[in-house]
């Protein structure tokens, strides 16, 4: 906290009085006294032994890893070629999903406050609260692995993304202009597709593109639980240990990441 | 009459085109290589009703050891990452900001927060569980590795956007560079950044369900056995209480965020 000692020990300016630096003081005990108990807790059953020869084992596996078997990269163009479907259609349907849920969120267009609006909050915090890995591993059990399995566990994690960013821009829409529109004898939908729609359409562009590049980034390792991808090659190279095949995927990942990250980024500069 | 339409979002009709007949070559493409096992997926959709019925009754009970086992790691991984991966994250910000950095360091915290930014963290907890051995202390690093990248790069953004007549004001005084950075920057981007850090323990709670997948530790690794032995019931209620958690978790988060505003 900001105070100053003057020279011969007089005190200079101070921003709290006494009680308050007290109160903070105490605040910060009780903050680190509990971070320090979480971390007991935490490493209860932790081996130790593992942990100091964490250096070893770093070393260890850089040797494994290099150099590269580039030659993997034959077999890896299927697996990417998929991983982009997985993101792509994933992201396609996700938006198809959540774009009602979005309308029946919003204040502005719901139909009902009291029904449609908390049951559309539920299925978008649902959404955003289970990881799409966990949706895949769900799914896969259920519909056996392969790449449909990872469509639908990107397009049920999208639907939150998508449904709560474009609910808030519906509530953030000019009214006037749907006065307007009402005003010349519009009906509901006339008024959603003349009123709202041209409104919010390059937020709804921006928000596709950017949870595309979310979801490019989750589909490369949805095949560690079986859903299809060069996660799936990941996944067996890691349990051959077959290191040198694991350096290949994972810049055949950075790469691909890296890719949509700038396609998003630029399509977005030029919408917005 | 009908002469009027709204203005299409690509107003080059050869670039709207061009692009509407690219999306629908891709499409064709893309889901004919999408193989369906039809007899297969008429299979799973019983398992799939089961699943969801397992909903209208949770069971938590009869493996409540293993759950409250599980969710204990998860949030006590959670607070260590957070607090590790925020206070690590403030030294990593600072050099990666262009008005306080000199370039060399600049461009090694930029590198840094790239690193933990492009890779997904499940690969980073594959990693770090091959270095540190089975449990959440990989789980926690992983999380905290996250952190870093996450927070110093809302805090570099923070503070290149600083106002620089207060820096000015108070270097005139004949203040050290640490006194400038104590009382001319950090007023300035401290509300930000502690509503980031509790924004980023909502985030490191969903993340930490996940990472236990590859054996970092907490309910993720519950989740995945659950899913493996098909106990549904046992599964629904653990999703059930991450949902919970989560949107507690949002819900006070929006509260402090709204008081620090």
């Amino acid at each position: 906290m900001p105070n100053s000692e003057l020279s011969q020990g007089r005190i200079g300016w101070q921003r709290r009085t006494g009680r308050a630096r007290l109160a903070i003081w105490f605040a910060w005990l009780v903050g680190v006294l509990f971070i320090v108990q979480c971390w007991d807790i935490m490493n209860a059953e932790t081996i130790w032994d593992f942990v100091w020869d964490a250096p070893q084992q770093a070393g260890d596996l850089l040797g494994r890893m290099w150099p590269p078997r580039w030659s993997v990269l034959n077999r890896l163009w299927g697996p990417l070629w998929d991983t982009i479907n997985m993101a792509t259609l994933g992201t396609l349907l996700g938006i198809v999903l959540g774009a009602p849920v979005a309308f029946l969120a919003a204040r502005t267009t719901t139909p009902s406050l009291l029904i449609a609006r908390p049951i559309a909050l539920l299925i978008i915090v649902s959404s955003r609260s289970i990881n799409a890995l966990i949706w895949a591993l769900l799914l896969v059990t259920i519909l056996g692995p392969g790449v449909l399995a990872g469509i639908i566990a990107i397009a049920l994690r999208s639907i939150g993304f998508v449904g709560k960013l474009l609910y808030e821009a519906l509530e953030e829409t000019d009214a006037s202009q749907i006065e307007a529109i009402t005003a010349t004898g519009a009906t509901r939908g006339q008024r959603l597709i003349f009123g709202f729609l041209p409104q919010i359409m390059p937020v709804f562009a921006g928000i596709s593109v950017y949870r595309w590049d979310i979801n490019i980034r989750e589909s490369t390792v949805l095949g560690l639980v079986g859903a299809g991808g060069i996660g799936l090659q990941l996944n067996a190279s890691v349990s051959r240990l077959a290191w040198p095949e694991v350096t290949v995927m994972f810049a055949a990942i950075l790469v691909t990441v890296i890719v949509s990250e700038y396609v998003s980024a630029k399509v977005r500069a030029h919408i917005i | 009459m009908n002469g009027w339409a709204p203005a299409p979002l690509i107003a080059n009709p050869w670039a709207r085109w061009g692009f509407y007949s690219g999306a629908a070559l891709y499409l064709m493409l893309a889901l004919g290589s999408v193989q369906v096992n039809w007899a297969r997926l008429a299979e799973g959709l019983k398992r799939g009703g089961s699943f969801v019925g397992a909903f209208a009754h949770p069971d938590f009970v009869s493996r409540a050891a293993e759950i409250s086992e599980g969710f204990i790691e998860s949030l006590t991984m959670t607070v260590v990452a957070t607090a590790v991966g925020v206070v690590l994250a403030i030294p990593v910000g600072i050099g990666a900001a262009r008005n306080l950095a000199p370039l060399p360091i600049y461009g090694f915290c930029r590198a840094l927060i790239a690193l933990s930014r492009t890779f997904p963290e499940i690969i980073i907890a594959i990693l770090l569980v091959k270095m540190f051995g089975f449990g959440p202390l990989a789980g926690m690093l992983t999380l905290a590795f996250a952190t870093i990248g996450f927070m110093a790069k809302l805090l570099a953004e923070d503070l290149e956007d600083i106002d620089e007549a207060q820096v000015e004001a108070i270097r005139a005084s004949g203040a050290s560079a640490a006194q400038v950075l104590v009382y001319a920057v950090q007023p300035q981007v401290m509300a930000r950044f502690v509503g980031l850090s509790i924004y980023r323990l909502d985030i490191n709670f969903r993340e930490s369900a996940v990472i236990g997948i590859v054996g970092a530790g907490g309910i993720g690794a519950t989740l995945n056995t659950s899913f493996d032995r098909y106990e549904f019931d046992t599964t629904a209620a653990i999703l059930l209480l991450i949902i919970g958690i989560v949107m507690a978790a949002e819900y006070g988060s929006g509260i402090i965020r709204k008081r620090l505003q």
